[in-house]
């Protein structure tokens, strides 16, 4: 039970449909809190559709439908009762493709807090500050808030939409490939900042990179065809992985 | 130059690629091309110099502003203007909230491909016939006669799908990335559409309500039968609305059948050449505001 105690997201036999497309077959994780779990495996194995699951953003999706439950904090988020601004104030996310809004640096970091009721002016720099210093890139962008955010290299703007994301004070921070559309050089600033994010959240990343899961991923859940095949400490799924396919796919046999 | 022996690479590279053959069958259809295209850049000069030419002369201040009865210009402007007002006002709120509803909220399926498709052939009808039914519906069921109001009515049906056609491709340009990052954020849907998604479509629906603006200026046919004939200048200013008020373009079309005013071609024209000026200029902005829009 005490361990129980520290697992922020708990996903129970969740399955989930596209229409007819059985996407997410029976997952079972317990993602701990103030780690970074690492989501990896071939493309449209289900990684996205899991992730997007923990701040419901699945509800937009027409004819997508979800059995089983997820929880946070021990809430249902699938329960009626839930609010889903208040679900996805909790839950914040990053893009794989940086998508700053067309506004100026300063209202890209301030708009979830608006939206959250926060309408002081001297709070909301406050806010903005912290969250630029939070996702390391205050220094780069304190001289040139009311700049638009698309002037930013990719790299820049992904640490921006970070940083937007932290606004809203969330406990958990979920990340869909958010290096994919980046070069090296910037892959390992946001790295290292990931690094940083885990001493105050809970981080969840989605990559095709496994060299990035070794890096920085505390836990690493591999998926295949809309399955978990095995989810364990990253040292030891690959050091040792238990199940052949997982051994086959970190050793680049497929994928 | 240095004199080196030539190799056979090196004297292959002195064949030239360029053909020295002219084909027959370019030249005629260059020809043809470049004819066709002076053609059509001819009538349009054409056209425009012989209306510019015969009308410029007639305006004037006094032309303009003159607000006598039988010829003058002054109240048929200020029709033209309230039902450039008349109809907007509710056209666009109407169009703008249709187009977002078809794009966001609607699920995607046969009754929006239903609307979508009414909405193309509306745009297609001609306008004539909405004049009927708008003399039927406005003038006669609902009892307006012919007046400004009933025009303007009439007009609000012929410049919607125009409007929602635009407004919708507006707003299907904005990348679903901005809109998922505000949701993602917690903001709610209305919020989304209202500070991220339509701010992003301003642009393109500025175009669309230009667009709009001109199609209400030069439209005669939907007028003919809804809005009347009158030359007054208004009494009041909103119950002007009730009475009927020609526009300039069905000013143009009852004086150039007129006899009795001696000058009547030369202000058919002079009408013309004002509506020319008006069309172009509103044409130049939409055109820098679609530059802008692609940006
Ligand atoms: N909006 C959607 N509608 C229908 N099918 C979808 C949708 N999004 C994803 N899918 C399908 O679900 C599967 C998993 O997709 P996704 O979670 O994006 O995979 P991954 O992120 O691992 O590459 C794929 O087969 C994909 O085609
Ligand atoms: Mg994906």
């Amino acid at each position: 039970m005490e361990k129980e105690k520290n697992n922020k997201v708990v996903i129970e036999n969740l399955n989930l449909f596209y229409g007819e497309h059985h996407a997410l077959k029976n997952i079972n994780l317990k993602i701990p809190e103030g780690k970074i779990t690492a989501f990896i495996g071939p493309s449209g194995c289900g990684k996205s559709t899991c992730l997007k699951s923990i701040n419901r953003m699945n509800d937009l999706v027409d004819n997508c439908r979800i059995e089983g439950k997820i929880f946070i904090s021990g809430e249902d988020i699938y329960d009626p009762r839930t609010d889903v601004t208040l679900l996805r104030k909790c839950a914040g996310m990053v893009f794989q493709t940086p998508n700053p809004f067309p506004m100026s640096i300063f209202d890209n970091v301030a708009y979830g807090p608006r939206i959250h009721g926060i309408k002081d002016k001297k709070k909301l720099e406050e806010i903005v500050e912290r969250s630029l210093r939070g996702a390391a890139i205050w220094d780069d962008l304190k001289d040139k808030l009311k700049k638009s955010a698309f002037g930013l290299s990719g790299g820049q703007q992904q640490r921006l939409c970070i940083a937007r994301a932290l606004a809203i004070e969330p406990d958990i921070i979920l990340m869909d490939e958010p290096t994919s559309a980046l070069d090296p050089i910037s892959t390992l600033k946001i790295e290292d900042l990931m690094m940083e994010l885990r001493k105050k959240y809970t981080v969840i990343v989605v990559t095709h990179n496994m060299q990035q899961a070794t890096r920085i991923a505390d836990k690493t859940a591999f998926f295949l065809m809309g399955e978990v095949i095995e989810y364990s400490d990253t040292d030891r799924m690959f050091r040792n992985p238990v199940d052949k396919r997982t051994e086959d796919y970190i050793t680049g046999r497929f994928g | 130059m240095q004199q080196i022996d030539k190799t056979e690479s090196d004297v292959r590279k002195n064949i030239s690629l360029y053909s020295k053959r002219v084909r027959k069958s370019d030249v005629v259809l260059k020809m043809l091309i470049y004819f066709s295209a002076l053609l059509t850049v001819g009538f349009f000069i054409l056209l425009i110099a012989y209306i510019i030419v015969n009308g410029a002369g007639y305006i004037s201040l006094d032309f303009l502003l003159s607000s006598a009865e039988s010829d003058g210009l002054l109240p048929i402007i200020i029709n033209t203007l309230y039902v450039e007002f008349f109809t907007l006002i509710f056209a666009i709120p109407i169009g703008i909230g249709a187009a977002i509803y078809l794009t966001q909220y609607v699920k995607q399926g046969k009754f929006v491909k239903l609307i979508r498709f009414s909405t193309e052939t509306l745009a297609g009808i001609p306008s004539i016939l909405f004049g009927l039914f708008g003399y039927a519906i406005f003038c006669v069921l609902f009892g307006l006669g012919s007046s400004i109001i009933a025009g303007c009515l009439t007009m609000i049906i012929c410049v919607l799908p125009g409007i929602i056609r635009t407004t919708e491709e507006a707003l299907l340009t904005v990348p679903n990335s901005y809109k998922n990052g505000a949701l993602a954020l917690g903001a709610g849907k209305f919020r989304t559409i209202f500070e991220i998604v339509l701010p992003c479509a301003v642009p393109g629906i500025l175009t669309s309500v230009i667009l709009a603006v001109g199609r209400i200026m030069g439209e005669s046919a939907a007028f003919l039968l809804t809005i009347g004939t009158g030359t007054k200048m208004p009494k009041e200013v909103f119950s002007h609305i009730f009475s009927s008020g020609r526009t300039l373009t069905l000013h143009l079309y009852y004086m150039s059948g007129n006899g009795s005013v001696p000058d009547a071609m030369k202000i058919c024209f002079a009408i013309a050449t004002i509506l020319l000026i008006l069309i172009f200029v509103l044409n130049v902005l939409a055109k820098l505001l679609a530059k802008k829009f692609i940006h």
